[in-house]
Order: structure tokens, then C-alpha cells, then sequence
């Protein structure tokens, strides 16, 4: 793949040998955690292609389609509203966040006490090795976390295009209003930038898109309900990390296909794992690719994920937009009410969120919880702890891990999932 | 039938092989991990006999790859032999040699709930061990050692770098060297009171694990903690003693 790609590197200003490197790591992690994986879904295939490619071909695309002028906007969370992206013929893309790289460098900009994810950022930058982040026309920084919202001033003084979205901190009729209020800014930046004036019937579009992409992993996620579970965990959640990435329209197809497979799959009994095979609910911090590290663990050590409360998941996916206002205005507030639903723990108070992992642990005939949390991710590390109680006061086993994106605490994380997988049994 | 369980720790490598027909121990054997723990577990299963093998500690792993046996966590291991040894148990404590568990168990003896140290050794027998070097002596007389030193000096850090300093700093003012050594022993008693509460013990506490055979320690913690503690007789031989158990309950389900 280098070669044929080096010049589109070399012209978006990616250091190429370093960028060789995370892409031959990144290729034997995925060699090593997904293609040893048995009786996988044919239509996984697809996702093999994407991520062979994930720095060629789709960054390909992204680049013939600026030529045809449609612009690129980077984005890092869930809260920035990919219906008006859609709607100005835009493309929105998840940039790089789930491996560490040039951390030398990132340290010195940020403390080492950041969590990995905002440090991971950092190094794909400062490493020059983000195919995406380069084409980016427009990056767009949300104020969520303070680490995030720290970050992002000194973003701004590395790329020339930091767009920063304020967010609410509370589910009260102010916090909506900002949060309209934002929305109604960053749609005003996405038409500057396109040239577009996007209006009730491009929203309309956008939604669509938006909300078949989000069917589709609801069809998927509704598959996993079954045992023996059809698609293991890291595939799914491959899935999910895809997402941020892929052409939606073709990632819809993509999906809708797996689940087409994976329905006959269900009616022979013929699983990702046996039958019995203890099951997890994951809750907690996001997952971007190529962060594979505990799934990998917990799949290895003999239990089956079969859903991921996290915003790379059902927090990010779970609502659909209602599109059915007449009005460029009730549309807006339809996108407005649906991302206030997501219940990230930057928010206080955050009940939605523990409720939504007990309907979740239901739902999917989860036998116990485990709690992601990044190290150093302050809301989700502190809600941890009361998650936790209240899960086991109802009985439900819970494995509170704390991690981060290093490899040197592996083997105490697959002696405690084990034993959390061995209390399940 | 025969069933053996090996422990391959961080320091040492234990095997306890079972007579289940017989109710008694035919083997018990320990030996240094060395840097060639694959060796070691050879050399130690070596004239052995056995039905069903399973390995338990870190090193669980190599074993069942070289002899394809089974394998169960350490805390499961624990909880098992420590349930055979006293059933009346509701929580472990196991300290071994940089690794410390803390385990409450329902009355049946399954595992409830369990805290364990992450990537940091502090607080474990590769603290002490190395403390006790600072010390010029070795780690089995450290406790003693630190048994005649009086009460009043504090270590506040758990890290073994910051700590070794802190001592370091204790002896420069002149300080009692065996208060200094105790002060040592009352930071580990702390940090492991505090993952014990974090799994709300209640009952019988078994503690096992090399570190229950420092003395100090098994004061110190008898004086933190409100509930009754229990040193078995080979505190390190318990974890080998689970897996040999576990071999029985799962060749009885097979």
C-alpha cells in the first residue's frame, strides 16, 4: 500500500517513515486481534478492506472529493452534529485518537497526566501521521471535559483551522439552549465553509443518512441479543469504530449486509462463541481504533462482549433525529433535542446514563459489567466508582478497570478479567 | 484420583499434588522462580504423577502451553484453598511476590469480589524484599527485624522509589533503623487494609501468600483490622493448593 499512496502522503505533508511504522504496527495489531479470530462473519471482509485501507483509499476519496469541492471536517466527539456536515454535501470523520504516538513530543505540550485519548491526538499531530486531520478543511474541538477543552488552546496554535464548540454541563432548558445556540453557530460556519445554504430539505437528507447509518448498527446491536451471540465483540465494535470513518451510504450497505448474514446465522445456532460463553456489557470511556486492548483481553480470556455503552456504541447511536418538522427551525431542534439525549458523564447530574447500562444489561443478557475508564478521564473515572456500587447493589457483577493505552499492565488486566470471567461461570 | 495444582509466582514455584481417594497431600514442593520459570516447573513436576494438572500465577500461562493442562486466576486459586483450609472464611488476603489480592467470598466460597494492584509492585513482597536490602539483610528476617523497632515514624509514600528514599532520609536524620523498617511494614499493612475495605470484608480473613510469613506484617494487620485473621501454616502453598483442588471439582464435572 505505501507506494502507491506516498505522494498523496507526501503532498498532505505526513512524515512518511514514521507514518510507515504505526501503519505496520497498526497492520499486525490487526493481524494478531482480529484475523485470528474463528467463524467470523463473511461480510467482515469489507471491514478487513477498510481498515487495510483506512489511510489509502478512503483518504483517496476524501481528497478526490475536495477536488470536486466537497470540503472535509474533522470532528472528536459524538456532540458534533454530523446532519448539518451531511446536509452542506460535506463529509464528517472521526480523527485519529486510540494509539500512542510521538508521546516525547505531546509531553511536552501537555501534561503526562492527560488522559491517552486527547494525548493521542496530540501525537498524531505532532508525528505528522493523520492522513485525516491534513485533509481536514474544518476541525471542530467541542468543549466536553476540561482536559478536552484545555487541550484544544493549544490545538489551536498547531492546525490553522480550530473551530471549538461550546457544550452544556447540565440537562436543564439553559443547557439546551446553548446547546441550540451552537448548533445554529456551527451551521452557519459549515455553510461559510461550503458555500451551501442548507436548507429543510438538505437537513432532511442529512438526517436521513444519518439515521439509516445509526439503524443499521441498531439492527446489528439487536443480533446480539442471541446465544450463542452471532459477531464477537471486537468485530462489533469494529463496526462501531468504522462509523466515524467510512462513506455513510456505503457503511449502511456494509452493515445491513453483516446483519443480513448474520440473521440466516442465527436461525442454524451457529455463533461467534459456544453457547454459555459468559457474557459482558462494556460501559465507559470510548474506543477509537486501533484501541482494541481490552475487548481483545476479555474476548481471549473466555467471554463474549455483546454491547458497548459508549459513546464508539449505543451512547453515541441510540437516538435517531426525528425528521418530520416542515422547518429549517424544527429540524435544527430536532437535532438539538436528540444529541442533549446523550448522556456523557460530562454532564451533572447524569442518571440517564446508569440507567441506560441496567436496560442495556437486560437487554442484551449481560452477566456482568465492565467498566472502562481511561486513566486520568476524570467524569468517567468519577462516575465509575458510583456506577459501580449501584450495579452491585442490584446484583449485577461489575470489574472496574482503569487503563490506558500502554500494553505494560496486559497481563494483571487478563489475570483480573479472568477472574471477574471465572466469578461469571 | 491424582490431581496436582502449580503456582508459578513472581519468586517462587509451588506444587501441591492431591490423592482425592485417600483425602491426602502426596506432593508439596516449592522452589525459586529463577529467570527460567519454564525450566523450574519442569524440574518441579518432575517425578510427579498426576490425573489432572492445573496451573495458577502468572506463569499459568507458559505451563499450559508447554503441557496443555488447564488453568484458573490466582484469586480464584486463593479463594479455593483458603475455603478448604477454613471454610468459616469471608475474605483473602493474599500478598505474594508483587502482586496483592484482596477477596471477599460468599459463604459457599465462591469469589464475590475482588481488588487487585495494577502494574505497580508497591506494597507487595517485592517492596519488602527490596526494603530489606536497603537494610543489608535478608528479606526472612526483615519482620523480626522490624518487630523491635518502635512506633511513631511514618513512610507516606507507597511507590518503592519514593519510598526507599524516604527511609533514606529517615536514617540521615539519625533515626532508629529498626523504627525506620517498621514504619516500612506499616505502609504495606496500610495500603492493603485499604484494598481490603474497598471489597467490605466481613467475618474470617485468611491471609496468605509469602508475605503472611513476615511477622510484622501479620501483627500490624491483626491491629488494623477489626475481624478475626488467620495465618495458614504454608501461607505461600495455598494458591497451588486451590488449583489442585480445582482439578478435583472439575474432573468430579467432567
Amino acid at each position: 500500500m505505501s507506494e502507491t499512496y506516498e505522494q498523496m502522503w507526501s503532498e498532505l505533508g505526513l512524515d512518511l517513515e514514521a507514518h510507515d511504522a504505526l501503519l505496520q504496527v497498526l497492520g499486525k495489531g490487526y493481524q494478531d486481534i482480529y484475523m485470528s479470530q474463528s467463524g467470523r462473519a463473511a461480510g467482515m471482509e469489507y471491514f478487513n478492506f477498510v481498515m487495510s485501507e483506512v489511510h489509502g483509499l478512503r483518504v483517496k476519496e476524501l481528497l478526490d472529493g475536495k477536488k470536486e469541492g466537497r470540503k472535509v471536517i474533522g470532528s472528536f466527539c459524538v456532540f458534533v452534529p454530523e446532519e448539518i456536515v451531511r446536509a452542506a454535501d460535506a463529509v464528517l470523520v472521526g480523527l485519529c485518537t486510540g494509539a500512542d504516538f510521538a508521546m516525547e513530543e505531546v509531553e511536552k505540550l501537555l501534561p503526562r497526566n492527560t488522559c491517552s485519548l486527547i494525548k493521542s491526538a496530540f501525537g498524531f499531530k505532532l508525528g505528522k501521521v493523520c492522513p485525516y486531520m491534513e485533509s481536514a478543511d474544518l476541525i471542530v474541538g467541542e468543549n466536553t471535559c476540561d482536559g478536552k477543552k484545555k487541550a484544544y488552546e493549544t490545538l489551536d496554535k498547531l492546525v490553522p483551522n480550530l473551530y471549538v464548540m461550546d457544550l452544556p454541563q447540565t440537562k436543564s432548558p439553559e443547557g439546551r439552549a446553548l446547546l441550540k445556540a451552537e448548533y445554529e453557530r456551527f451551521k452557519k460556519a459549515v455553510e461559510k465553509l461550503t458555500g451551501v445554504e442548507i436548507d429543510g430539505a438538505r437537513l432532511k437528507r442529512g438526517i436521513e443518512i444519518v439515521n439509516n447509518k445509526r439503524k443499521a448498527v441498531h439492527r446489528l446491536a439487536q443480533l446480539r441479543k442471541a446465544d450463542p451471540v452471532p459477531i464477537s465483540g471486537l468485530d462489533a465494535l469494529l463496526v462501531n469504530q468504522v462509523y466515524f470513518y467510512d462513506d455513510p451510504i456505503r457503511f449502511t450497505d456494509s452493515v445491513n449486509k453483516i446483519c443480513d448474514e448474520l440473521e440466516e446465522r442465527a436461525a442454524t445456532v451457529n455463533g461467534a462463541f459456544p453457547e454459555n460463553t459468559p457474557r459482558i456489557l462494556l460501559s465507559g470511556c470510548p474506543m477509537a481504533v486501533p484501541n482494541w486492548k481490552l475487548p481483545w483481553i476479555v474476548e481471549t480470556s473466555g467471554a463474549a462482549i455483546v454491547g458497548e455503552e459508549s459513546c464508539v456504541g449505543e451512547r453515541g447511536t441510540r437516538n435517531l433525529t426525528d425528521a418530520s418538522a416542515a422547518t429549517v427551525d424544527g429540524l435544527m431542534d430536532a437535532i438539538v433535542d436528540r444529541h442533549f439525549l446523550v448522556d456523557c458523564a460530562i454532564f451533572t447530574p447524569n442518571p440517564d446514563r446508569l440507567n441506560h447500562v441496567k436496560e442495556m444489561k437486560d437487554a442484551y443478557g449481560a452477566d456482568g459489567v465492565i467498566h472502562y475508564g481511561l486513566q486520568f478521564c476524570q467524569p468517567y473515572q468519577m462516575e465509575s466508582i458510583p456506577v459501580e456500587a449501584d450495579l452491585e447493589n442490584h446484583g449485577i457483577p461489575t470489574l472496574r478497570i482503569d487503563t490506558d493505552y500502554g500494553m505494560e499492565d496486559v497481563e494483571q488486566l487478563k489475570t483480573r478479567v479472568e477472574a471477574f470471567i471465572e466469578t461469571l461461570r | 484420583m491424582l490431581a496436582a495444582g502449580i503456582d508459578i509466582g513472581s519468586r517462587t514455584i509451588k506444587l501441591v499434588v492431591l490423592d482425592s481417594d485417600a483425602d491426602r497431600t502426596v506432593t508439596f514442593r516449592k522452589s525459586e522462580t529463577t529467570y527460567n520459570p519454564l525450566d523450574e516447573c519442569l524440574r518441579i513436576l518432575d517425578g510427579s504423577r498426576w490425573d489432572l494438572l492445573i496451573a495458577t500465577g502468572y506463569g499459568r500461562g507458559l505451563v499450559q502451553k508447554r503441557l496443555g493442562c488447564g488453568t484458573i486466576t490466582e484469586i480464584q486459586a486463593h479463594a479455593l484453598g483458603a475455603h478448604k483450609l477454613f471454610p468459616e472464611v469471608r475474605s483473602v488476603l493474599d500478598i505474594g511476590g508483587q502482586d496483592t489480592k484482596a477477596i471477599s467470598l460468599a459463604e459457599d466460597g465462591r469469589v464475590r469480589k475482588f481488588e487487585m494492584n495494577d502494574r505497580c509492585a508497591a506494597g507487595t513482597g517485592k517492596f519488602l524484599e527490596f526494603m530489606a536490602a536497603g537494610f543489608q539483610m535478608p528479606v526472612e528476617r526483615f519482620g523480626s527485624f522490624a518487630l523491635q523497632g518502635k512506633e511513631g515514624l511514618t513512610i507516606n509514600s507507597m511507590c518503592t522509589v519514593f519510598a526507599e528514599s524516604e527511609a533514606t532520609s529517615l536514617m540521615a536524620q539519625g533515626n532508629d533503623p529498626a523504627a525506620i523498617a517498621r514504619a516500612l511494614h506499616v505502609s504495606v499493612v496500610k495500603r492493603s487494609v485499604s484494598m481490603l475495605k474497598r471489597v467490605s470484608p466481613n467475618g474470617l480473613l485468611v491471609f496468605s501468600g509469602g508475605v503472611a510469613r513476615n511477622r510484622c506484617i501479620v501483627e500490624l494487620m491483626k491491629q488494623e483490622i477489626s475481624s478475626d485473621l488467620l495465618v495458614p501454616e504454608e501461607p505461600d502453598m495455598v494458591g497451588a493448593l486451590g488449583a489442585a483442588l480445582h482439578a478435583i471439582g472439575r474432573s468430579a464435572a467432567e
